[in-house]
C-alpha cells in the first residue's frame, strides 16, 4: 500500500465506525430538507421552483458539517506532525484526506439527493440534473473547505470560523450549480452553460485547494 | 553516518528559547538531551526533523540519503501518541508502517516487542496511556530508520516497560543507529552521552555536548 492510499483508507475508515462523521452530513441534509416543506407549505408549484436551490443549499452545509475536525483531528492526536515531515508530498496527502471526505460525505449526499428530491416535488428529469450537478460541485465544496479547515486547525472551536471563511467562497460554485439544475428544469438557458463553468470551478478547486491548505498547515506548524 | 548541529539557535512566540547549540552524534551512540521545563528539549527535537524552523545555525546528517531531508529519515516519537482511537491495535500500525513507507512488514514482530500482541485487534481508545505509548514505540520497530528522535520516550511506561525500551535503544544503537532522547528521567542508555540546554539558554553561550 503506498502512503497515499494508506491516508485514503485510513480516513475513510474512520469515517465509517462509531464516532465518524459519514453519516450524520447525509442526516443533517435529510433534516434540513425535509423541514423546507413545513416552513413554506405544501404549495407544489414553488417547491418544484425552488427545489434545487434549497437543496444545494443544504448539500454545502452538510458538506461544510465535518470538515472542521479534518486536520484538527489530526493535529491533535500527534498524527499531523509525523504527516508534514513524511515522504510523500504533503500537497497530495491534504488531497488524498479531501477525497475521503469527499467519498464518506460528499458521494452519501449525492446518492440521497433525488430520493430526498421527492419532498420538493422534484421530477426524474430535474433529479437526474440536480444529481449531476451534485456529483461536480460538491468535490469543488470539499476542496475549498480544506483551505479553511486547515487555517483553522489550531483553534478551538474552529468550526465557527471555518464557515466563516469558506461559505463565501463557495458562493460562485452555489450559484452555476443551481443555475445548472434549474437550466435543466425551466430553462430558457441551455444546461451546458452553468454545467461547464461548474466543471471548471471544480478543477480549479481540485487545485488551489490542496496547495493552499498544505501551505496554511505548513505556516501554522510554526 | 553522522548528524551535526551547528550553532542552533531557537525562537518561538517572538522569545529567544536558547541560542549557540551544537553537538554531533555518530551511528551507535546516542545524546539525551535535558534542560528544566521551556528549556527547548522538544523544540530541538522538533527543529531536527523540520517541525520548528531554525532562527540559526545549521543541521547536517553526513552519510544519510542526499534526496531526502533529516525529517524523511528519521522516526519522531512526540508527547502524543498518533493513535486513532477508533481504529485498531495493527490498523493504527499497519497505516503508520504503509505512510512511512514500509512495504512487507511482518507486524507480529514488532507488536510482541511492544507486549501488544495479545491486543492487536482491540480499538486504540481502550489501550491505558502505557500500551498507547508501547505502540507508538512499535511504530519505530515497524519501519527501519537510522534516526531515532525520542521526546520524553519513558512516560507513562512501567518499570519493565522501561528496561524493554532500554532493550530495544540499545539494539538500535548497535545496529548503527542513533538516538537523540529529551528526557528528565533516567533513560536506560549505556555510554550516552548528555546536552544541558539549561547551560545554553544565555544567547550568546557556546557549549559542546560533553561525555
Amino acid at each position: 500500500m503506498t502512503p497515499i492510499t494508506a491516508i485514503l483508507v485510513r480516513d475513510m475508515r474512520i469515517a465509517v465506525r462509531v464516532g465518524g462523521g459519514a453519516l450524520m452530513g447525509v442526516l443533517f441534509f435529510l433534516v434540513v430538507v425535509t423541514l423546507i416543506p413545513f416552513a413554506l407549505g405544501p404549495d407544489l408549484a414553488l417547491l418544484k421552483r425552488i427545489g434545487p436551490a434549497i437543496l444545494w443549499l443544504a448539500a454545502l452545509l452538510a458538506s461544510l458539517l465535518a470538515l472542521d475536525r479534518l486536520f484538527a483531528a489530526d493535529h491533535d492526536d500527534g498524527s499531523l506532525d509525523l504527516l508534514l515531515m513524511g515522504r510523500a508530498p504533503l500537497e497530495i496527502v491534504v488531497a488524498a484526506k479531501g477525497l475521503a471526505h469527499w467519498l464518506t460525505t460528499g458521494l452519501p449526499l449525492v446518492i440521497a439527493a433525488p430520493l430526498i428530491g421527492l419532498f420538493l416535488n422534484l421530477d426524474a428529469p430535474a433529479a437526474g440534473a440536480l444529481v449531476l450537478t451534485l456529483l461536480v460541485g460538491t468535490p469543488a465544496l470539499t476542496f475549498i473547505g480544506l483551505i479553511g479547515a486547515a487555517i483553522a486547525v489550531t483553534l478551538r472551536r474552529g468550526g465557527l470560523l471555518l464557515a466563516v471563511l469558506v461559505l463565501p467562497l463557495t458562493v460562485p460554485v452555489l450559484i452555476f450549480g443551481v443555475a445548472a439544475a434549474n437550466a435543466a428544469v425551466v430553462g430558457p438557458i441551455p444546461f451546458g452553460t452553468p454545467f461547464t463553468i461548474l466543471c471548471a470551478l471544480t478543477l480549479a478547486s481540485l487545485v488551489v485547494g490542496p496547495f493552499a491548505a498544505a501551505a496554511a498547515l505548513r505556516q501554522e506548524m510554526e | 553516518m553522522r548528524l551535526s548541529a551547528t550553532d542552533l539557535a531557537c525562537r518561538r512566540g517572538g522569545r529567544d528559547v536558547f541560542a549557540g547549540v551544537s553537538f554531533s552524534v555518530a551511528s551507535g551512540e546516542s545524546l539525551t538531551i535535558r534542560g528544566r521545563n521551556g528549556a527547548g528539549k522538544s523544540s530541538l527535537l522538533r527543529m531536527v526533523v523540520g517541525l520548528v524552523r531554525l532562527a540559526g545555525g545549521r543541521l547536517l546528517l553526513e552519510g544519510g540519503d542526499p534526496e531526502l531531508t533529516i525529517g524523511e529519515q528519521a522516526h519522531y516519537l512526540g508527547h502524543l501518541d498518533a493513535l486513532k482511537p477508533s481504529l485498531s491495535v495493527e490498523e493504527n500500525l499497519r497505516f503508520w508502517s504503509a505512510f512511512l513507507g514500509a512495504t512487507d512488514v511482518d507486524f507480529n514482530e514488532p507488536l510482541r516487542a511492544a507486549g501488544l500482541d495479545v491486543l492487536s485487534d482491540l480499538p486504540a481508545a481502550y489501550l491505558s496511556a502505557g500500551q498507547r505509548r508501547r505502540l507508538s514505540i512499535a511504530r519505530l520497530l515497524a519501519v527501519k530508520r537510522p534516526l531515532w528522535l525520542l521526546d520524553e520516550p519513558t512516560s507513562a511506561l512501567d518499570a519493565a516497560a522501561q528496561m524493554r525500551l532500554g532493550e530495544i535503544m540499545q539494539s538500535h544503537l548497535a545496529g548503527g543507529g542513533i538516538i537523540l532522547a529529551a528526557t528528565h528521567g533516567p533513560l536506560q542508555l549505556d555510554g550516552a552521552r548528555e546536552l544541558n540546554l539549561d547551560s545554553v539558554s544565555a544567547p550568546t553561550a557556546v557549549m559542546e555536548a560533553s561525555a
